[in-house]
């Protein structure tokens, strides 16, 4: 049995994500992720007592690396700030984020 | 007017550190964020957050939290993942940190304090964050951002509630800052940010069970004093406000050195919602029963074992002890000292109890034998001649036939007097243990 998801929860995650959307979207967001939902749901029929629950798909286990600089890899000031719409003394620049008093 | 007796503290901290691996977390970028010679100047693919840029895990960074675990009596889980805690903000570029949610890497661990123990409820492995900077540029209000700092090993460690009081507190940041140094996992410098405290703090009536209804954390406080002040500040507002009937508000607070108070930060308009998920990028880690063998055969001798063996072995008050180990290279010159001294038959808690107390001027590094060597002329006494002892103690029991019936009446105390009386009538240098024997014996 397939949850409606409201407009209010789409508005909530599009908060959360930094994403403006208009009443419009809220509404065809809402009925996309309803059908969305409908059909993970499927998964709800499946007999799932006797199976372990994985984190993890593709049967990795220990990837790790050595504690080594790689230099090679590592960007110049420019190359970092390259695609940066705004940049400032070698930072990047945004928005003020916190309003401080 | 009630005040903070009626309530108890409840409180709970976390304590994130810096690991000081070579590389970062996730990537090969140099890990050195105070030092760099410029912003963005440590940055890669991975620790910008451009698509493509795969983590992988820094062994060495995994390896010191599960010491920290095992130095702090943890339970360690064999089998460990990483997680995505999602929240958009500019100080991590990919939209998500790196931390770990469900399967820490430590568990149920614990920390002991002269205020009783507190249990260490997890230790997990994360990325810190980017550096903020807010400013003004041309006018402008903005927020410069510099990744040096961004994917670097950051461990945070969660205690349960059982802070009891706010000199509790600071005493428990200080253990676990020296346990820290003491493995050489982390520089946990606090003014450089390389160590960050927070308290989680609440009142419950002081003669009731039931638990407090809200908590109050208080956040970015870079020293321990700092931490008891603001700990000190919450429980009195606190009080205050149950007092006249309300309830302290669940927020972040920040602590403002200079005022001397905490201060409220935004408030949340929404709950935490970080829709945490096992991060794809990273598969789980498997730890081996060997590999954590092997990890606790690496781990020193702790501040506390070594309190306990100085006590054992050289009969040191742990009192002293404590004020002896700050660091590993303080312990093992003082353990040098105390070999010498007991080759010398010199007392090594008389010793201790000198160096603590500054009666010798001593530093790190001086050779055991000039150590020795200042302790005998400060406190070289003289060899006195048996009669002359015996002479010099009737002379006193004579002049003070008060004290000696006080004595025989059951106040040992009295024996404090005489020794200085004796010592006084000798008018040397004597030892004050070899007249109190003899003045044990005379009053037998
Ligand atoms: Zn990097």
């Amino acid at each position: 049995m397939a949850k409606k998801v409201s407009t209010a929860q789409v508005k909530h995650i599009a908060n959360l994500a930094n994403i403006p959307i208009t009443t419009r979207e809220q509404q065809e967001l809402a009925a996309a992720f309803s059908e969305t939902l409908a059909v993970v749901d499927n998964l709800l029929k499946i007999d799932i007592k006797n199976i372990e629950p994985t984190h993890q798909v593709n049967d990795l286990e220990n990837v790790l690396r050595e504690d080594k600089v790689d230099e090679e890899r590592m960007f110049s000031q420019e190359e970092a700030l390259a695609n940066a719409a705004r940049t400032h003394e070698g930072y990047f620049v945004v928005p003020r984020v916190i309003d401080e008093n | 007017m009630k005040n903070t007796h009626d309530y108890r503290l409840i409180c709970g901290m976390e304590i994130h550190a810096e690991l000081k691996t070579k590389s970062k977390m996730f990537c090969g970028c140099k890990n050195d964020p105070f030092h760099a010679p410029a912003p963005n100047t440590y940055t890669c693919p991975v620790c910008l957050g451009m698509p493509g840029g795969t983590p992988v895990a820094n062994k060495t960074a995994v390896d010191w939290t599960i010491k920290l675990g095992l130095a702090l009596g943890c339970k360690i889980n064999l089998f460990s993942k990483f997680d995505r805690k999602n929240y958009f903000y500019p100080d991590l570029p990919k939209g998500y940190q790196i931390s770990q949610y469900d399967i820490p890497f430590c568990v149920d661990g614990v920390v002991q304090t002269s205020e009783g123990p507190v249990r260490i409820r997890r230790i997990h492995l994360e990325e810190d964050t980017g550096k903020l900077l807010h400013t003004t540029v041309a006018g402008e209000k903005v927020t410069l951002i510099d990744f040096n700092r961004s994917g670097v090993p950051l461990i945070e460690i969660v205690t349960e509630p059982d802070i009891r009081t706010p000199s509790q507190a600071k005493e428990y940041g200080r253990k676990l800052r020296q346990i820290i140094r003491y493995l050489d996992i982390a520089d946990a410098d606090m003014e450089q940010g390389g160590m960050r405290l927070e308290a989680n703090i609440s009142l419950a009536p002081a003669k009731a069970d039931e638990l407090p209804k809200y908590k109050v954390e208080v956040k970015n406080i870079n020293s321990f004093r700092f931490v008891e002040q603001a700990i000190t500040y919450e429980m009195k507002r606190h009080a205050e406000i149950l007092s006249g009937g309300g309830t302290p508000e669940q927020e972040t607070r920040g602590w403002n050195p200079n005022t001397g108070k905490t201060f409220s930060q935004r408030a949340k308009e929404e709950a935490e919602d970080y829709r945490y998920f096992p991060d794809p990028d990273l598969p789980p880690i498997r730890l081996k029963k060997q590999a954590l063998q092997r990890l606790k055969a690496e781990l020193p001798e702790l501040p506390d074992m070594i309190v306990s063996r100085w006590h054992t072995t050289y009969q040191v008050e742990p009192r002293f002890g404590e004020l002896l180990n700050t660091t590993r290279e303080q312990a093992s010159w003082i353990d040098e000292i105390f070999l010498a001294a007991a080759k010398e038959g010199i007392s090594a808690n008389s010793l201790a109890s000198a160096i603590v107390n500054r009666k010798i001027k001593t530093q790190v590094g001086d050779k055991p034998k000039d150590v020795l060597a200042t302790y005998y002329a400060a406190f070289a006494t003289e060899k006195i001649d048996a009669s002359e002892l015996d002479r010099a103690i009737e002379k006193v029991f004579a002049a003070n036939p008060d004290a000696v019936a006080k004595y025989k009446a059951g106040d040992q105390k009295v024996i404090g007097f005489f020794i200085g009386q004796v010592i006084r009538e000798i008018g040397r240098k004597a030892d004050a243990n070899e007249v109190r024997q003899a003045l044990i014996a005379a009053l037998k």
